[in-house]
């Protein structure tokens, strides 16, 4: 870098920002901007007749609480919910690594440890002020949206794996079939799936004849459907990252792996699991963040019971026209997510597998 | 040699799809030895030597290691450990992780694990490295990990595939000295797999020179050298200069032949199957002819040539002469070996010691296919008589 700057100071200089600005200004306009708006907006007090243009901003900081008490149980189950499992899994992992490694991996390690700590104090705080139930709008988006990520994992990793270390000539042709769904659109897509799983559809009459489902049993209008619904359009999301993770593992390590005593289970859990996790990493992120958002799934495949926070926001948002509410129910679930991102990141410590 | 053997090739053949990798593959690699399988790419010495690793099955025949039949043995369930050709560390793990990886495996208890590990980095004097990722690590450095990690199991051989092919010249000279004190440190039958007969002859006990899935030779490097058993294995280590010549009489090992110039010279068997009448070839090594600016005296045998051009190379100059019949000739001269006024055009006369000139049998196409290969890679400078 330094000698380029040397020899082309002027090009060296400017290039990198002149390189960096279309990506810049197109954050700056449909991120920033938007999320301004949104912020305003959940701070502004709304007049009786609604007129968009008539927000009047007044550090409104009361549409937050109360956004909470009309929503507020399930936010805080939802909050308490992420965050055990975020105790659990950095807790689990942490003792793992401590005990099975000793301290060579100290600063991992301690890493880990603090992570664990400063989540279980958020989580002991949680826990100890909220007495509600489970059973709500926040709490279902991450439970619908992680086991939806969950499902792309199980059907994602082994899809990219063979198309990474079988697919030989078949590579591309494999690659463009998971994508191809994407020419359709999203909304055509997840209507099209309300035909498949319709109560007098095929598939509703093979599993009630097999008896899977009882006579009267349906597959429209359950958490599975919009689980599943969930599932089936951000599955690419997953496949594509896993995909380009496994492709970068040189197949000597494997050979490496079994030279060294490992059976194929453990050369794939100590060589290639570890080294595709990047790509399982960005896949969660590209699954759960839209997930854990989506209102479709849950409006074309669902039913009032199963209705997620997207519905409520786009519902406050288009039909109830409360900007305030909506927006400041927006910026609950940007902060959750951003929490819940974070801690993950600690957890798998995707920095340490790169280098 | 005592029978000791560690690994036994018996009879292999190995096909892929119609083409054959490895035909007839037939020998055994004694307990302690230095085994290089040379010969160039595509001559299937890396095909042999995964199979020896599990990577492979041979079609026909068996391998044996420590006597018991592995054929279809999987990798992870034989004690031999490879050294893969880009060394195949693992990315994500420390230097010490990438070592102690085979021992945990086995599941062999921690402690040992780590006196072990120790000891290996000791070994290829890389103790302070530890905690270092494969990526911090220069090329050298890692080619040491990938050796002490396939060691530290003790492995009942040690396979290694092309491990210098990726360094520089000059590291590649350190590394074979540190292979070879390695290999005396710890006592280990190692298996070698190169293209480079310079790295073979240096490093090795034994070496199996390999063409085209076939084992041409295999014997110690003074053998390959000076008692090559065909055209191809004259041709590809060292210099050879190979003359077009008729087989006069045959006793025993010794033979006369008919050179270009009509002259007669005397010379050894090399190969099989030499008869009275037929045509052969007649090999020369460069360092084993002298130059004389006068007709020499005695009845050995002589050839008088041209001089085409006069080389200095350092320790040797190199003389490049031309046969009455066209047939180019190398010479290597010592610098003090005075010709005076010897320069380009002027004739010269060439002898040699009766035990210098060895009969092989005519090369076929084959391996005349592989002599000109061979001397476009540019390992080796290679007169052709046939041409």
């Amino acid at each position: 870098m330094a000698g380029a700057a040397d020899t082309a100071p002027k090009r060296g200089r400017f290039a990198p920002y002149g390189l960096l600005s279309p990506g810049i200004i197109w954050l700056i306009l449909f991120f920033l901007v938007p999320v301004a708006i949104l912020l305003r907006a959940s701070l502004s007090s709304q007049p009786e007749r609604f007129v968009p243009d008539d927000l009047r901003f007044k550090w409104k900081w009361s549409n937050f609480s109360n956004a909470l008490n009309r929503f507020g149980p399930q936010f805080q189950d939802a909050m308490r919910n992420a965050l055990i499992a975020a105790v659990v899994v950095a807790v689990i992992i942490a003792a793992v690594v401590v005990l099975r490694r000793g301290l060579w991996h100290s600063t991992r390690a301690r890493r880990l440890l603090i992570g664990a700590l400063v989540a279980g104090f958020f989580g002991a705080y949680i826990i100890t002020s909220t007495v509600d139930g489970w059973g709500d709008h926040f709490q279902r988006s991450f439970l619908y949206a992680g086991i939806a990520t969950l499902l792309c994992i199980a059907i994602g990793y082994p899809l990219a794996y063979v198309i990474a270390f079988r697919g030989g000539a078949y590579k591309n042709l494999l690659l463009g079939l998971v994508v191809v769904p994407f020419f359709t659109t999203y909304l055509i897509r997840t209507i099209a799936w309300k035909t498949i799983l319709f109560d007098n559809g095929p598939v509703v009459d093979i599993l009630q004849s097999i008896g899977v489902l009882g006579d009267s049993g349906r597959l429209l209008a359950t958490p599975g459907a919009v689980i599943g619904g969930l599932a089936y359009n951000f599955l690419p999301f997953m496949v594509l990252p896993i995909y380009v993770s496994l492709e970068k593992i040189d197949v000597n390590l494997v050979d490496a792996a079994r030279d060294l005593y490992s059976s194929p289970a453990r050369a794939f859990r100590k060589v290639v699991l570890p080294l595709s996790l990047p790509g399982i990493f960005a896949g969660t992120l590209l699954t759960f963040i839209p997930a854990s958002g989506d209102f479709i799934n849950a409006e074309l495949l669902g039913s009032p019971t199963t209705s997620m926070i997207g519905n409520v926001v786009q519902n406050q948002f288009l039909v109830q026209l409360d900007y305030p509410t909506a927006a400041a129910l927006s910026f609950v679930l940007m902060a959750i997510i951003t929490i819940a991102v974070l801690i993950y990141a600690k957890a798998l410590g995707t920095e340490d597998l790169t280098g | 040699m005592a029978d000791d053997t560690v690994i036994g090739i018996e009879h292999v053949t190995k096909r892929f799809g119609g083409f054959v990798a490895v035909e007839e593959a037939d020998f055994a690699i004694q307990r302690g030895e230095f085994f290089s399988m040379l010969g160039p790419s595509g001559c299937g010495k890396t095909t042999t030597l995964r199979m020896i690793a599990g990577f492979e099955q041979p079609t026909t025949g068996r391998i044996t290691l420590e006597g018991k039949d592995v054929s279809l043995v999987p990798p992870y369930k034989r004690n031999v450990n490879t050294v893969f050709q880009h060394y195949a560390l693992f990315p994500h793990m420390n230097v010490f992780d990438n070592v102690a990886f085979g021992p945990r495996s086995r599941r062999v208890a921690k402690s040992e694990i780590t006196g072990r590990v120790r000891e290996l980095l000791e070994v290829v004097r890389l103790a302070d490295f530890a905690n270092r990722k494969p990526g911090q690590l220069s090329g050298g450095q890692q080619q040491r990990v990938a050796l002490a990690r396939a060691l530290v199991n003790y492995p009942s051989a040690l396979l290694l595939d092309e491990p210098l092919g990726a360094l520089d010249l000059k590291l590649r000279q350190a590394m074979q000295l540190e292979l070879k004190r390695i290999q005396r440190e710890v006592g280990i039958t190692f298996v070698y797999v190169t293209h480079d007969q310079e790295e073979a002859l240096t490093m090795s006990d034994r070496i199996a020179v390999m063409s085209e899935g076939h084992v041409e030779q295999i014997g110690t490097p003074e053998e390959i050298y000076g008692a090559p058993s065909s055209v191809f294995v004259a041709g590809f280590i060292g210099v050879a200069n190979l003359l077009p010549v008729t087989v006069d009489s045959v006793h025993g090992a010794s033979a006369t032949v008919t050179l270009p110039g009509a002259t007669h010279s005397p010379a050894v068997v090399s190969g099989p199957s030499i008869t009275a009448g037929q045509s052969a070839t007649l090999m020369l090594r460069p360092e084993r002819v002298r130059l004389s600016s006068v007709e020499p005296s005695g009845s050995g045998a002589r050839l008088v040539t041209k001089i085409m051009q006069l080389t200095f190379q350092g320790p040797v100059i190199r003389a490049d002469l031309r046969a009455a019949d066209g047939t180019e000739i190398v010479a290597h001269i010592e610098p003090e070996d005075d010709l005076p006024a010897a320069r380009s055009g002027d004739d010269i006369w060439l002898t040699w010691d009766d035990d210098a000139a060895r009969v092989l049998p005519l090369a076929d196409i084959r391996v005349g296919g592989e002599a000109h290969e061979i001397e476009e890679m540019g390992q080796v400078a290679f007169a052709r008589s046939n041409a």
